[in-house]
């Protein structure tokens, strides 16, 4: 049989901060077409490790390969192939809708040609088409996560990276973002890798799931297949609780927090 | 491999070195062109930097020109001291640049510009243009209020021209540097301490206010390796009807664009360290 293809994998991928091992040789696969999700509580190393793949941190050692491309040799051939939503807002609320879509573009470098039409597409994909020319100080959470959505996938990349995808959402908006997610996948076949530390997201987004504590890689598998290992009647909570017992260094640090809620802020 | 490659992206690759340069030209314009729209969505601030000059030009300067002994190389203070203030307030305005990078940092906005495949040198040279324009506004202000005050300003038209370009490489300068700045101290607490201690030195151990010859020899090498003394000395040339310059225009100009290109390289090394 022939090997399957990927679009991420990653082989004993490290990166230590002075003594402290934020993300410890780590590998999985990814395969194209796949949602991943990467699971753990603050502090497990989600961050540090989406930080690696999207070429914002280099690893200390070991090694990963994004759509093809080597994240250390070829990092601009990686980011010209992916996509990816921080977890804090990087839409510019001075702006409108419009504006930081055209931005993108010409980031992107989406020949001149096309621009308007893409952005249109994607304005209308994410359900923002009337809002277009209002500034996005004046638009809701859900609305501006969407458009980050947007703004991030505009030159069409084969993987988009999303960190935390609904931190701060209320349930009605974070169900509309998963929607368009789906869809967006299911037009582009993009491959999608998502941190969340919300189990019913993963659960109901992702087709596998990486779990990571401390650092590790601790279980990767289906919802399913991670639930089963479990126990018959077990949620993907079980799952996290089983491996993340609650020892020093999960209760995420001052920074984190901090982030963690600014975001919830500007989202919100 | 990738089921899909975008088109925008294979043009991004395998192209030739016109369609590469004019891809580089479009993602500077990209940078610069947010920061305009940003201006033009909310152009208080056109307003409120006009005070400055005003201000030194109205109680400063009035009351200095009556200071005696200080020889303003023979004319009169007041057109010694414009150029200076049109200097001074652009980069005061350039100076705190970096502050907008850190706050840009913090929102999440620079991780955007970092995962892009834009090369840092034209993310970096974006913000200098945008710079460039701000500082354009500004000097329209300042040739307004010197026109107010019977400064005899010089509008031969390749005067204005040197003029517009002396004043788009002083901002370039001045924000890049102070965006390598932001990135090295990365927290906007310690940037406003640094960049209160900088913009001081920077504009008195220059020749902006009284010229080089009368400070203390120690002072006169620091001024000399001041960029800011080669500009208001292009300045004086060219702003004034009948201006000389002390230093030749082409050192002036040679010192502003090389320095702004080495500072260009130290800011797009350092601008990745801001998201890392």
């Amino acid at each position: 049989m022939k090997p399957r293809a990927t679009i991420v994998e990653t082989a004993s991928l490290t990166r230590r901060f002075g003594t402290f091992t934020a993300v410890d040789a780590v590998s999985f696969t990814v395969f194209p077409g796949e949602i991943f999700g990467l699971i753990g509580s603050n502090g497990a190393g989600k961050s540090t490790l989406v930080k690696m793949l999207t070429t914002m941190l280099p690893p200390t050692s070991g090694r990963a390969v994004v759509a093809g491309y080597d994240v250390v040799r070829n990092a601009a051939n990686v980011r010209a192939h992916i996509g990816y939503v921080p977890q804090l807002l990087s839409a510019d609320g001075a702006l409108t809708g419009y504006e930081n879509l055209l931005f993108a573009a010409r980031l992107y470098l989406v020949p001149r040609a096309e621009r308007e039409k893409r952005i249109r597409t994607a304005l209308e994909r994410m359900g923002l088409a009337e809002f277009a020319d209002r500034l996005v100080q004046g638009y809701s959470g859900g609305m501006i996560r969407r458009l980050e959505i947007a703004q991030s996938t505009i030159h069409e990349p084969p993987v988009l990276f999303m960190d935390e995808p609904t931190v701060g959402l209320d349930p009605a908006a974070r169900h509309v973002v998963w929607a368009h997610v789906r869809q967006l996948q299911e037009t582009l076949g993009t491959t999608i890798i998502m941190t969340t530390h919300l189990m019913d997201e993963a659960d109901q987004m992702c087709d596998r799931i990486g779990l990571l504590h401390s650092g590790r890689l601790q279980a990767v598998g289906s919802p399913k297949e991670l639930k089963a290992s479990i126990g018959p009647e077990a949620t993907l909570d079980d799952v996290f609780a089983s491996i993340a017992d609650t020892g020093a260094g999960s209760e995420g640090s001052y920074r984190d927090v901090r982030q963690t809620r600014r975001s919830i802020q500007s989202h919100s | 491999m990738s089921a899909r490659p975008a088109e925008a992206f294979r043009a991004t690759h395998e192209r030739s070195l016109i369609a590469a340069a004019a891809g580089y030209g479009t993602q500077v314009f990209a940078v610069a062109d947010v920061e305009l729209r940003k201006l033009m969505h909310d152009p208080t601030e056109i307003f409120t930097r006009a005070l400055q000059p005003a201000i030194w030009l109205l109680l400063f300067g009035q009351v200095m020109a009556h200071v005696r002994g200080l020889d303003a190389g023979g004319g009169n203070y007041l057109d010694f001291l414009v150029p200076g203030i049109l200097a001074q307030s652009v980069l005061f305005a350039a100076i705190f640049y970096g502050i907008s990078a850190i706050w840009e940092r913090d929102l999440g906005i620079l991780h955007r510009y970092m995962v892009s495949p834009a090369p840092r040198t034209a993310l970096v040279l974006g913000k200098a243009v945008s710079a460039a324009v701000r500082g354009l506004i500004q000097s329209v202000i300042v040739y307004l209020l010197a026109l107010l005050m019977h400064v005899d300003v010089s509008f031969n038209p390749l005067h204005l021209i040197g003029v517009a370009a002396l004043i788009a490489l002083g901002s370039s300068l001045f924000a890049t540097f102070s965006l390598a700045i932001a990135c090295i101290v990365k927290t906007r607490e310690r940037f406003m301490g640094i960049g209160q201690v900088l913009t001081m030195p920077i504009f008195f151990a220059s020749n902006a206010i009284y010229p080089i010859d009368i400070m203390p020899d120690w002072l006169r090498g620091i001024s000399l390796a001041n960029p800011l003394s080669y500009q208001v000395d292009a300045l004086r040339a060219l702003m004034l009807a009948g201006g000389e310059s002390k230093f030749g225009l082409a050192t002036d100009f040679a010192v502003l664009l090389g320095v702004t290109a080495v500072l260009v390289l130290v800011a797009a090394r350092l601008y990745p360290r801001m998201t890392a």
